[in-house]
């Protein structure tokens, strides 16, 4: 059960800047725990996002991606009470959607 | 004939010295701005979008969530402002409690609300390491609460005998040298303008430092990717001080954040911050 | 507080057909792995079939010109020219340069912002791909620091 993203969109100018934190610990398989054991690779690798149920962004997510990622994405027009849906899948084949309302 | 070659003479190579001891010394400083420039630049860029605030958004979630063998949420914890009055109540942490007749710091309030109000045992969480089971629960809780209060002015109370007790043994302990190296807090926490390789240690003795030092925690350490409340960040500065490891949330540590809390009087609080 | 709400509703199920809908609607691309394997930029540049990337003012990269730490490095990249098809991060002296692939629909502006780790001090790059086939580019130093002991 992964944690809830935090998502904000902001709507001016005939554009809504969509940021987002993702919780993930974006392991990169090359880090050994206290034990001496290599922990294994384990990030998010497909992130796409909806504007009112349309998909308008996707993305392809290496290990280098810093743990805990953000992204910052600007969709053209939208406005405020709009829906705007962020999906990322990982590696495990985990995955995770969270909506806000644009303001 | 007449020479074509340059006296070098004394005199002339003095004031080329002079002159390339200069332009190093300004080239120095240029640089010396330049690199906290850069890193202000960096850490600027990392302002939007703290993951600190998805620590904020979990304690908030288990702030309201009825759980622990009680079944009960924390909506009703007293953290100095009444039961369940959250803004503005960090920056009166540490203070006095009269239900537990002791000074208490965010931690420490919260273990005393998690054990009466929903059944955990306060003790057990107390031994548990940093990261595992509830005490990843109680940072992130301290993250929530400490967000409640951002941009407010630390004014930890100092009217109850207790409270000015605290301060004068958290101000004692700070000065106290001790363990293998002789450290003390004040070691590296006492003057201005001093650092550990590229971070910058503020002087927590004066307000500016203390609000800098004692105001930031709990912080996200991009360093590690983790949520660290103040707790985690003492356990650390005594860790790296080669001190015995402190018991969570004991009066020692709670002392320390009474003397740093009130010199950080009127200051406003950062947290929750972003740390390297 | 209730769009919070909202989205911890959403975010526990399985997803929305909203969104599996727009998922198996998109151009069906399987994830590069060979790119993202790829332990040069060269490498991952022909895994991708992209070739000789041009240096231009046209794709402007922002990021800093020191990195505090190497685990969060801030990296993004915009494009006002129509035709960007995808743009793609690179730090060059990684185990694996590629860092992320982020396509350019109709839908959204060539800006993109994210956080990238870096190894050591190295050159980032950004590149966008246009539909004309040219490769635009723009790099620049991060150096990578080692802080001190607490902050």
């Amino acid at each position: 059960m992964s944690d809830p993203m935090r998502i904000r969109a902001q709507s001016s100018a005939g554009q809504t800047t969509v940021r987002v934190l993702m919780s993930h610990e974006m392991e990169t398989g090359l880090r050994k725990d206290a034990a001496g054991k290599t922990v294994p690779a384990w990030h998010i690798q497909d992130v796409v996002a909806s504007l009112n149920g349309k998909q308008v962004f996707s993305a392809e997510w290496g290990t280098a991606v810093s743990k805990n990622p953000y992204l910052q994405f600007i969709i053209k027009g939208g406005k405020a009470g709009d829906k705007v849906s962020v999906t990322w899948k990982d590696t495990k084949g985990e995955q995770r959607t969270d909506e806000v309302t644009v303001n | 004939m007449k020479s074509n070659v340059i006296a070098w003479g004394p005199y002339r190579c003095f004031k080329i010295l002079v002159v390339c001891a200069l332009l190093c010394t300004l080239g120095l400083v240029a640089q010396a701005q330049s690199t906290a420039d850069a890193i202000a630049q960096y850490r600027a860029m990392l302002q939007d979008g703290n993951p600190a605030d998805l620590f904020v958004d979990k304690g908030e979630l288990l702030w309201s969530e009825a759980r622990g063998p009680n079944k009960v949420s924390l909506q009703t914890c007293d953290l100095g402002l009444g039961p369940g009055v959250l803004d503005g109540a960090w920056v009166q942490l540490p203070r006095y409690f009269q239900d537990t007749q002791r000074v208490q710091d965010l931690e420490s309030r919260l273990l005393t609300c998690m054990q009466v109000l929903q059944g955990f045992d306060a003790a057990k969480i107390a031994q548990t390491p940093f990261g595992v089971g509830e005490q990843i629960n109680v940072s992130a809780l301290a993250a929530f609460v400490s967000s409640k209060s951002a941009g407010q002015a630390f004014q930890l109370p100092q009217s109850h005998p207790q409270e000015r007790r605290f301060y004068e043994l958290g101000k004692r302990l700070f000065f106290t040298r001790a363990g293998p190296y002789d450290f003390s807090c004040s070691t590296c926490h006492s003057q201005d303008d001093k650092r550990i390789r590229l971070q910058d240690l503020p002087n927590i003795t004066g307000k500016e430092g203390a609000t800098a030092g004692f105001g930031a925690w709990p912080a996200y350490r991009v360093s590690n990717g983790q949520m660290w409340s103040m707790q985690q960040r003492l356990n650390d500065c005594l860790r790296q001080q080669r001190f015995p490891y402190p018991l969570f949330a004991s009066d020692f540590t709670i002392a320390l954040g009474v003397y740093m809390g009130v010199q950080a009087k009127g200051g406003s609080a950062i947290a929750p911050a972003l740390k390297r | 507080m209730t769009q919070r709400r909202d989205a911890l509703k959403w975010g526990a199920v399985l997803p929305t057909s909203v969104a599996l809908s727009g998922w198996l609607t998109q151009e069906a691309h399987a994830f590069e792995k060979n790119a993202f394997e790829a332990k040069t930029w060269t490498d991952a540049l022909k895994a991708l079939g992209v070739s000789a990337p041009m240096d231009s003012k046209e794709l402007v990269l922002n990021c800093p010109d020191i990195a505090e730490n190497g685990a969060v490095v801030p990296i993004a990249a915009s494009c006002a020219t129509p035709g960007v098809k995808k743009i793609l991060f690179f730090v060059e002296k990684n185990p694996s340069p590629l860092v992320a692939i982020f396509n350019v629909s109709e839908d959204i502006l060539a800006n993109f912002s994210t956080r990238t780790k870096m190894s050591q001090t190295s050159d980032v790059m950004a590149l966008a791909l246009m539909q004309d086939g040219r490769a635009l580019m723009s790099r620049k130093e991060i150096k990578v620091t080692l802080g001190g002991c607490g902050g």
